[in-house]
């Protein structure tokens, strides 16, 4: 437990020097936040419908731009390999990698959503629905993600092969986060349906992702 | 044979999946045909060409 | 089971595997035109049209059984990949390499006939139908698992990180089907089901003989598939042999 604590304190403490994976997230996140209502025009009702949806999609591109480098540079420095032949088990050393994701990346897109949410002109009572629906759901964008990364870790370019690769995989977390907030704003019984099927998602993928990328992984390192 | 009056979609459907199966089906015999005969260039050519050489 | 096992291990030999196939394919060929065939000429002249839909119900016949088939290919690669795995089948990676453009080729034509299916009943191409977005979704697990397997270079490895993608994408698309279904229950817009709910015993018949003649077309498809991939591979393994006799052969003395 101490080592698996180690290593996501380190990718924390890396990411927090580097900043500029994360730097480019939330810039890509504004950007295609802002891109949509120039786009639709000055409708602010139809806006603010949509704006949940906006907001959960932008964040899944967002967090896709990180996701690309999550095992790159420890591939590439030979880190991955003593890593995988250390003390702590290949799953552990991508779940360390993924809960270092959320806490670096998500968190903070997270953090931005309703910020951007203003620009949106979102319901004054989806703002606390929305936050909740990504804290519950975007653990499996991380833990999903790792798998996308482990696959496309050598493909230089591999930026557009991993979305490809991890959109079909993140539908349900998207769907299910969409339907919590409409029915939370709508009034409908099945806010709690969804949430809970949001966070089984997100539970399912912290347990079976790290296998499925880890083996992915000691492939790629014989 | 009458169709109705969405027969264009019905003759539109069909021709989608004949075309799209005859391209198929041509693309894979092609595709054999062409390993057959590579396999059997480099069979006639490269080993036994090495051999004729001495 | 037993009988699977032992007619896997003994096609295990691509040698074997050829030569069974060769018999099969033209059996496999001859079967399949006519079941396709005779389930045509129950669609076109044995049966009735539909009672809300009219003749345009006639597009199910060849809609049902690509939706079909898009599933059921898609299964073949997660059950060959898992042979690759963890039984290390020989011929494993082949069978998912051949499969996936197949796989590919009859979930589009599931989406177009679907939705030239739809246009007549809906006015409209595409209308988010649950069933046809989740084999949207389903053509995009296909392409993926062609995209990176073109990616990566070193063909054993691509075949283990490809096999590695085809079994979580079996995992997760009972999760994505069930998530699309969900989303279409809770939209405030009713959005219509596609397929008859209610089908008539003369409509189920064509049905079932399509369907059939279809899968064997498949199969016939993904044997010479198969068989395409063997003879590629032993082309590069010719190859490797020539080049490296050809090495040998710079390197003696000149006579």
């Amino acid at each position: 437990m101490r080592a698996l604590w180690e290593l996501v304190r380190r990718d924390i403490v890396i990411a927090w020097k580097e900043g500029g994976t994360l730097g480019v997230a939330l810039g890509f996140y504004l950007v295609v936040v802002v891109l949509l209502p120039l786009a639709l025009g000055p409708d602010l009702n139809l806006i603010a419908r949509i704006a949940p949806a906006v907001l959960w999609v932008a964040f899944l591109l967002s967090a896709l731009l990180s996701l690309g480098r999550l095992f790159e540079a420890d591939f590439e420095d030979g880190s991955l390999d003593v890593l995988a032949t250390g003390s702590l088990p290949l799953e552990a050393v991508v779940a360390g990698k993924a809960v270092a994701h959320w806490l670096t990346t998500a968190l903070p897109l997270i953090a931005l959503a309703p910020v951007l949410g203003l620009l949106l002109n979102l319901r004054p009572d989806a703002y606390g629905v929305l936050v909740a629906t990504m804290l519950a759901g975007t653990p499996a964008v991380s833990f999903l993600g790792a798998i996308g990364a482990a696959l496309t870790v050598r493909t230089r370019r591999g930026g557009l092969l991993i979305g490809l690769l991890l959109l079909p995989l993140f539908v349900p977390t998207l769907i299910f986060g969409i339907e919590a907030i409409g029915a939370a704003l709508s009034d409908a019984d099945s806010f709690a349906a969804s949430f809970l099927l949001l966070l089984a998602v997100s539970l399912a993928a912290m347990v079976l992702a790290p296998p499925a990328a880890a083996g992915a992984l000691r492939f790629q390192l014989q | 044979m009458e169709l109705g009056p969405h027969a264009v979609y019905i003759w539109s459907a069909y021709g989608v999946v004949v075309v799209t199966l005859a391209a198929l089906i041509g693309w894979l015999v092609a595709d054999g045909r062409r390993q057959q005969r590579l396999i059997e260039e480099i069979e006639a050519r490269g080993l036994g060409g090495t051999r004729s050489r001495r | 089971m037993l009988v699977m096992q032992s007619l896997t291990q003994r096609l295990a030999n691509p040698s074997n595997f050829m030569a069974l196939s060769a018999r099969l394919l033209p059996w496999c060929w001859v079967v399949a035109a006519g079941l396709i065939g005779s389930g045509l000429y129950l669609a076109f002249f044995g049966s009735p049209p539909d009672y809300q839909q009219g003749q345009t119900v006639k597009i199910m016949y060849i809609h049902v059984p690509a939706a079909w088939l898009s599933m059921l290919i898609y299964t073949l690669i997660a059950l060959s990949s898992f042979g690759l795995l963890v039984f290390r089948h020989p011929l494993a990676d082949v069978s998912a390499k051949a499969a996936a453009p197949l796989g590919a080729t009859f979930t589009f034509l599931a989406l177009a006939t679907g939705s030239l299916w739809g246009k007549p009943m809906w006015g409209t191409f595409w209308v988010w139908d649950p069933r046809l977005t989740s084999v949207l979704i389903l053509l995009f697990l296909y392409l993926g698992l062609i995209a990176l397997r073109s990616s990566i270079e070193d063909e054993a490895l691509a075949a283990k990180l490809t096999a590695v993608l085809s079994l979580v994408g079996i995992a997760i698309l009972p999760v994505i089907k069930f998530s699309v279904e969900w989303n279409s229950l809770h939209q405030p817009a009713s959005v219509m089901r596609l397929g008859a709910p209610t089908i008539h015993a003369s409509l189920l018949w064509p049905l079932f003989v399509m369907a059939l003649g279809m899968t064997v077309l498949f199969t016939a498809l993904q044997l010479k598939a198969m068989r395409n991939e063997i003879l590629r591979r032993r082309v590069k393994a010719l190859r490797r042999i020539a080049a490296t006799s050809a090495a040998d052969l710079s390197q003696q003395p000149a006579e």
